[in-house]
């Protein structure tokens, strides 16, 4: 088997006395779309930002294509190739949805007709192109989530961090969503996805990992997952378990 | 292939740039029209604070870090300039890049610790900064302290920037100067950097997820805006042929370069010239009607005009010329 693109290695993290994340590993392979799920609180998002470099852990490496990336910070591993989202939507308010996505094309465009095909080609990537010219700020909720992954995409990332692109859509939408990061990796993205909702990331992703209190849950395939006693615990209770 | 947006885009660029030459040659006609030293003096005064503002703006406007310290980098330059002229010999022409020069560097200086700090904290601290200056310059001896430098009249010449008919050549100098700030915030606006400062703007998180170094871009942004401001002070120096500390580095003309591209529009091409064309009048015609001394009337009236425009137009005077597409974009705040 090739290398993994993404070696993570007992990453632990703690906010004060709360522990996020313990020991955390596992691989990423080139080309896969893996999920990463978990009840609220269950460290996602800690791991997600330290993946992303806008965290430092406190213990435990990660690797990325090879290459030591955890502490280098996020300017760093956006120039290295690694893309994301935010699950509260950060888009820049001032700009139109076309500038938006340009300030991501300029991390490789150094000049501006570059930035201005690569961010046109992505826009229209993600069923944005009849709102090139719209402020941001007025988009709905669905387009600002494409609005992130465009722009995320126009810095042309080898690894895509999707933080719950999907939630809050209402079917047709994530079908169209769950369409576009399959197209994704069709061209050779590979994508980490974070939903607390199973039921959608589930038949999008190769593989799964699973969090829950910090700690891993276990990781494998959406079959092996759904089955898993301590999944089902750690999502509906001792109850419905065995 | 530039797709439609995209050129829509780059064709408002080059409309831009069209408005632009326009109005520069109307500004240069502007003296056949208007006679009369007073009148010509006001206008020279709005065309250099149009340039010292769209200076501002570079650094405030457009990378949103919001500095009330610019005194400090007209003092700089506006003080390298004079004391190269007047004791060593050195053309302004030459001195006013010299003073740019220091006036970056000294822009730089205060970025590296300040822009540790965020939001209001920068601004307090460029506060203090200016007037920290300002008492420094009133003590230091070298610089005559707080007598002030007298330009002495070397005889008429472009290359002293000194003329017997002190108005009509400085308007053209100072055409030039705002004519080319104006230019570098267009050409900023188009570039890399542009983007890669309005991102810092409006998203840390989100410019640094995308690959933009915070720190660098506002340092850079400070370092130009910095520069630009100095040639600024080194020309009004040429100008009035007097500088002191209170006229070149006080807190008031700190607040009084930031004030045009804040009432015009702060972060766009056109609001420093129309925040200046409206200001710079206003504030020299209160002054002349009521008199400086006569208990500040003048500046109640400055202030009372400043709070109605914010009011009425919160984004600025450009707004008036803005089609809705754009105002979209800008109505966010």
């Amino acid at each position: 088997m090739a290398e993994p693109l993404l070696r993570i290695r007992e990453i632990s993290k703690s906010f004060g006395s709360v522990a996020a994340n313990v020991d955390i590993s596992f691989d990423v392979a080139e080309g896969e779309i893996l999920g990463l799920i978990g009840p609220n609180g269950a460290g996602k998002s800690s791991l997600f930002n330290i993946i992303a470099g806008e965290i430092v852990p406190d213990r435990g490496e990660i690797l990325f294509a090879g290459q030591r990336i955890s502490g280098i910070g996020a300017v760093a591993c956006a120039k290295l190739g690694i893309g994301r989202t935010f699950q509260v939507v950060r888009s820049f308010d001032s700009m139109t949805v076309l500038e938006n996505v340009m300030v991501g094309a300029f991390l490789r465009a150094r000049r501006t007709r570059a930035a201005l095909r690569r961010a046109e080609e992505v826009i229209a990537l993600c069923g944005l192109a009849g709102r090139s010219d719209t402020a941001a700020h007025r988009l709905s909720p669905p387009e600002k989530r494409r609005l992130e992954i465009a722009r995320a995409l126009a810095t042309e990332p080898r690894l895509l961090l999707l933080d719950e692109v999907l939630t809050g859509l209402t079917p047709t939408e994530a079908r169209e969503g769950m369409q576009l990061v399959r197209g994704l990796r069709a061209q050779g993205i590979t994508i980490i996805m974070v939903e607390h909702v199973m039921e959608v990331l589930l038949p999008l992703v190769d593989r799964a990992v699973v969090l829950n209190l910090g700690r891993k849950l276990m990781e494998g395939v959406p079959a092996e997952i759904v089955r898993h006693p301590e999944v089902i615990r750690a999502y509906l209770g001792d109850r419905y378990s065995g | 292939m530039v797709g439609r947006a995209g050129r829509a885009l780059l064709s408002r660029r080059r409309r831009e740039l069209f408005f632009g030459v326009i109005v520069l040659a109307l500004l240069a006609a502007l003296p056949l029209g208007v006679h009369g030293a007073y009148l010509r003096g006001l206008i020279v005064l709005a065309l250099l604070y149009a340039g010292l503002s769209q200076a501002w703006n570079i650094l405030g406007g457009y990378c949103g870090q919001i500095s009330l310290g610019h005194a400090l980098y007209f003092g700089i330059g506006a003080y390298t300039s004079a004391l190269l002229f007047t004791r060593v010999g050195i053309s302004p022409l030459i001195g006013m890049f010299a003073g740019g020069l220091l006036s970056g560097l000294s822009a730089l200086l205060v970025g590296i610790p300040c822009f540790r700090l965020s939001g209001h904290y920068y601004a307090i601290a460029t506060i203090v900064i200016g007037m920290m200056a300002a008492l420094l310059a009133s003590n230091w001896d070298f610089i005559n302290a707080a007598q002030g430098i007298t330009i002495p009249f070397h005889g008429e010449a472009w290359q002293n920037l000194q003329f017997r008919t002190a108005v009509l050549p400085f308007h053209y100098v100072m055409l030039v100067y705002a004519a080319l700030m104006w230019l570098i915030a267009w050409v900023i606006e188009g570039s890399r950097w542009g983007f890669h400062w309005r991102a810092v703007k409006d998203d840390v998180t989100a410019a640094r997820s995308l690959g933009v170094s915070i720190y660098p871009s506002k340092l850079a942004a400070a370092a130009i805006s910095g520069a630009a401001t100095g040639i600024g002070g080194a020309l009004y120096a040429q100008y009035v042929g007097f500088i002191d500390p209170e006229s070149a580095f006080d807190l008031s003309l700190s607040v009084l370069i930031a004030l045009p591209a804040v009432v015009g529009g702060i972060g766009t091409l056109w609001g420093p010239l129309l925040g200046a064309a409206v200001l710079i009048p206003v504030q020299q015609l209160s002054v002349a009607w009521f008199g400086s001394a006569a208990g500040g009337i003048d500046l109640m009236v400055y202030g009372a005009l400043i709070m109605v425009l914010a009011l009425s137009r919160p984004e600025g005077l450009v707004s008036f010329f803005h089609t809705r597409a754009r105002q979209e974009v800008i109505d966010h705040g």
